[in-house]
């Protein structure tokens, strides 16, 4: 997972970038021919100093490696900025950023 | 001493800024909504019953994706009170892509890439005091991103 962070003003832009196939459940693998099992990130949680700003709720549609940016208002430098993901196996990942 | 002293601040940084988080997750996932694979069947199941067309919506997303697999979506709502915003694919096999449940200090902004099955419409819908508001925009997908 990487993150990135800029201050404008009192605006945070994050920008997060996750790891995971996202799999459709609908692909096969080109040499066996199995269909590959369902496989996404069901759920992404946003922490600005550990309250909850944005809570997500995705499908297996979301692309590969899933990209996401948005802003939170009422930052500002040392606040930390928090991204939480759970996909559908219920495997997890977190990643935290200090604004500057 | 110090050793201890560390250790413990250390846990204590660990809980608030990882572990709590996770354990947070607050929505339930709308499984009856991302399952369903008529636009109506999702609308119902996320409560949209009455929806009105709103120009204080704006999508950003291309006329023509040559990969479906990478459709970029930029959407900033100028609607007072937007609580939530969803974004539809008509015409993926279960049409509803996403959900997002926003605080009042988060801007109703999101950039995101969704997966396009085939040339379809793509509506944002934007829940605000309660109501649905909704745009759209077609979106022409060369080589379609679910299957393959």
């Amino acid at each position: 997972m990487k993150i990135r962070a800029q201050i404008r003003g009192d605006v945070a832009d994050v920008k997060v970038l996750m790891f995971h196939p996202m799999e459709t459940g609908l692909r096969k693998d080109p040499i066996t021919g199995d269909v590959i099992p369902l496989h996404f990130i069901q759920h992404v949680v946003v922490f600005h100093n550990g309250t909850t700003v944005l809570d997500a709720q995705w499908s297996q549609a979301v692309s590969k490696n899933p990209f996401m940016n948005f802003r939170i208002r009422g930052a500002k430098p040392g606040d930390k900025i928090a991204v939480s993901w759970e996909d559908n196996k219920g495997e997890k990942a977190s990643i935290e950023t200090t604004l500057e | 001493m110090r050793a201890l002293a560390f250790g413990s601040a250390y846990v204590a940084t660990f809980a608030a800024g990882w572990l709590r988080p996770v354990q947070l997750l607050a929505a339930q996932w709308n499984e009856a909504a991302f399952g369903a694979k008529a636009v109506a069947d999702a609308l119902n199941n996320i409560g949209a019953t009455s929806i009105a067309d709103s120009d204080q919506i704006q999508l950003k997303a291309p006329e023509i994706a040559e990969n479906g697999a990478i459709v970029p979506v930029e959407i900033t709502s100028r609607i007072p009170g937007t609580q939530t915003i969803y974004i539809i694919a008509d015409k993926n096999p279960q049409p509803l892509v996403a959900i997002f449940d926003i605080a009042s200090n988060t801007e109703p902004f999101i950039s995101t890439r969704i997966k396009m099955g085939e040339s379809s419409k793509v509506r944002v819908l934007v829940k605000a005091g309660g109501k649905f508001y909704v745009t759209s925009q077609e979106v022409k997908v060369t080589i379609g991103g679910c299957g393959g």
